[in-house]
C-alpha cells in the first residue's frame, strides 16, 4: 500500500474506519463500518457521499468555445458544439476500431470545456488530448482539485440547504455553488441512478467540506464496494470490465450517447476515430451486445462467468462482464456481451457456475429504475 | 470449541462435530449473499471444499476441517445466508460431520489461542 498515491481525504477515509485498497494506483475505501450491503441501501434511502478524487479532471481551452467545441470532436462521437452553457454530457473516446479508449464526463464552463475521465486512464486520455488538440487548445489537468458525489433521494435537500442555487438544476445541470464558503463546480449527476451532485472543489478544502456534508442528516461516507452494487443495478458501465478498447459503441449499447448530428446523414456525421466502424455498425447492427442478465436462483455470476444457450451442450453465447448481488433488487444482477441471436430481453440462457449451468434470462437494463431530476 | 487456521469453528454434539466459520471469518467476509451446501452423506477428506460462500465481495471456499461424513447441512442457510453474518458462531453452523479420525483435532487452537492467532 505505500506507493499507492492518496486522495486528500485518505486520513478521513481512515479515521471512519474505511477499509483501503488498492484502485487505479489510488488507496481507495472500499466498505466503511457499515458494511457494502448497507451502505449500498443507505444511498438508495437517504444520502451517501464518495470520493472519487481519484478520478482526472480536465480543462480544455481555445480561442473560443467553437474553437474548443470541434476540436473535441474530432475525439469522441458527441455533439460538442452544441451543448449550451452550464450543461453536461456523457462521451467516450473512440479508436481507430470504433473501441472505446475510455469514457468519460464532458461540461462547458463559458468557453472551456471541463472533462472527468477515469483514474485508470487519465493520463493514457491526457496524452491522448495533448497528442491531438494542442496547440490549438490547451490541455489543463486540474492536479489540486478533489471530486466528490453526493447522491440518493436526500442529496438534494441537504445541497440546497446550503445553496439554494442547487434546487432548480436539472440533470445534467453544471453550476458554479459556494457550500459552506467553499466555491464548488457542481453538476447534477452521478453513477448511483440516484439523483445527487457530482461536485469538484480545492483540493485543500475538500475536507473540511466533507466533514461539514457526513454533518448533515442522511449522509453517510459510501465505499467502493456499494458504488459498484449501485452502478450495477443501475445498469451502468465499469470501463475496463463492462467497456474496453476491444467493445464498440453498438456492442456496448451505448448508441443513445451518439447524437444524431454525428451519426451518418447528419450535419457533423463521422470525423471520429473509428468513425467507419461505428456508423457501420449503427447501419447494420453487431455481432453481439451488452445486455443485462437476471440470474433466477440466489448465486450471483461474477464477471467472467460463460453464458451458454442450454443447459447441457449448446454453443457459448457471452460472458459476463460484472455480475454480483443487487441489494435493491434482492437477487443477483449481471450484465454482460451475447450473440445478437440471444440478445433479445426474456431469452433463456444459462450461466456456468463452478461447473454447474444455471438458468439466467436476458433483462432490461437498469435493474433499479433512476430516480433522476428531469 | 476449537479452532482451526482457516477460521472454521467445530462443536461437539452428540457425537459428531458441528462446524462454521468464526466471527472473525464473517466480518472479513462481509454480507454474505448465497450459500451453498453439500450432499448430506457425502464422505470428504480434509481440506476438500464442501460449502461455497458468497460475499457482495466475493466467492470463498471453506474447506472440510478433517475426514469424515456429513450428516447433516444446515438448509436455513440457502434460505437466509445473512445469517452467517448474524450469528456465525451460533444459529450459522454450516454441517454436521461424523469423523473418521480424532487424532485429527489435536492440532486444532482453543478459543485463547485463537485468538491470538487473529491477533
Amino acid at each position: 500500500m505505500d506507493d499507492l498515491k492518496h486522495t486528500a481525504l485518505f486520513d478521513l477515509h481512515v479515521e471512519l474506519g474505511a477499509r483501503m485498497v488498492p484502485f487505479a494506483g489510488y488507496a481507495m475505501p472500499v466498505q466503511y463500518p457499515l458494511g457494502v450491503m448497507k451502505e449500498h441501501q443507505h444511498t438508495r434511502d437517504a444520502a451517501g457521499l464518495f470520493d472519487v478524487s481519484h478520478m482526472g479532471q480536465v480543462i480544455l481551452s481555445g480561442a473560443s468555445w467553437d474553437a474548443v467545441a470541434r476540436a473535441f470532436e474530432a475525439l469522441v462521437p458527441m455533439d460538442v458544439l452544441g451543448l449550451e452553457d452550464g450543461r453536461q454530457r456523457y462521451g467516450f473516446f473512440t479508436n481507430d476500431a470504433g473501441g472505446i479508449e475510455d469514457d468519460l464526463m464532458f461540461a462547458r464552463r463559458g468557453a472551456d470545456l471541463f472533462v472527468v475521465v477515469n483514474a485508470a486512464c487519465k493520463d493514457a486520455d491526457i496524452a491522448r488530448m495533448k497528442a491531438a488538440l494542442e496547440p490549438d487548445v490547451t490541455v489543463t489537468p486540474l492536479t489540486d482539485r478533489a471530486l466528490i458525489a453526493v447522491q440518493g433521494p436526500a442529496a438534494a435537500g441537504v445541497i440546497a440547504a446550503m445553496d439554494s442555487r442547487a434546487g432548480n438544476m436539472a440533470f445534467m445541470d453544471v453550476r458554479d455553488l459556494n457550500l459552506d464558503g467553499v466555491p464548488v463546480w457542481a453538476s447534477r449527476s452521478g453513477y448511483t441512478g440516484e439523483d445527487g451532485f457530482e461536485i469538484s472543489l480545492p483540493e485543500d478544502q475538500a475536507e473540511a467540506l466533507t466533514r461539514t456534508l457526513l454533518a448533515q442528516d442522511g449522509v453517510a461516507a459510501i465505499g467502493l464496494g456499494a458504488r459498484d452494487s449501485l452502478r450495477l443495478e443501475a445498469g451502468l458501465c465499469l470501463y475496463g470490465h463492462d467497456i474496453d478498447a476491444g467493445t464498440t459503441p453498438v456492442e456496448g449499447a451505448l448508441t443513445w450517447a451518439i447524437q444524431k448530428l454525428r451519426r451518418a446523414g447528419g450535419d457533423r456525421a463521422g470525423g471520429f476515430p473509428g468513425a467507419d466502424i461505428v456508423l457501420g455498425q449503427m447501419t447494420d447492427g453487431a455481432t453481439r451486445k451488452r445486455v443485462g442478465l437476471l440470474p433466477e436462483g440466489r448465486a450471483p455470476m461474477r464477471e467472467g462467468t460463460e453464458v451458454f444457450d442450454a443447459a447441457e451442450g449448446g454453443t457459448l453465447v457471452g460472458q459476463v462482464t460484472s455480475g454480483g448481488f443487487g441489494p435493491t433488487v434482492g437477487t443477483p444482477v449481471a450484465m454482460g456481451y451475447v450473440d445478437a441471436g440471444s440478445a433479445k430481453i426474456g431469452t433463456s440462457l444459462w450461466g456456468e457456475v463452478r461447473g454447474k449451468r444455471l438458468p439466467l434470462t436476458v433483462a432490461k437494463l437498469p435493474f433499479v429504475a433512476a430516480n433522476f431530476k428531469r | 470449541m476449537k479452532f482451526t487456521e482457516e477460521h472454521e469453528w467445530l462443536r461437539e454434539e452428540d457425537g459428531e462435530m458441528v462446524v462454521g466459520i468464526t466471527i472473525h471469518a464473517a466480518e472479513q467476509l462481509g454480507d454474505v449473499v448465497f450459500v451453498e451446501l453439500p450432499e448430506e452423506g457425502t464422505v470428504v477428506s480434509k481440506d476438500d471444499e464442501v460449502v461455497v460462500i458468497e460475499s457482495v465481495k466475493a466467492a470463498s471456499d471453506i474447506l472440510a476441517p478433517v475426514d469424515g461424513e456429513i450428516t447433516e447441512v444446515n438448509s436455513a442457510l440457502a434460505d437466509n445466508p445473512s445469517l452467517v453474518n448474524e450469528d456465525p458462531q451460533g444459529d450459522a453452523w454450516f454441517f454436521k460431520m461424523k469423523i473418521s479420525d480424532p487424532s485429527q483435532l489435536d492440532e486444532f487452537m482453543d478459543e485463547a489461542g485463537y485468538q491470538k492467532f487473529i491477533g
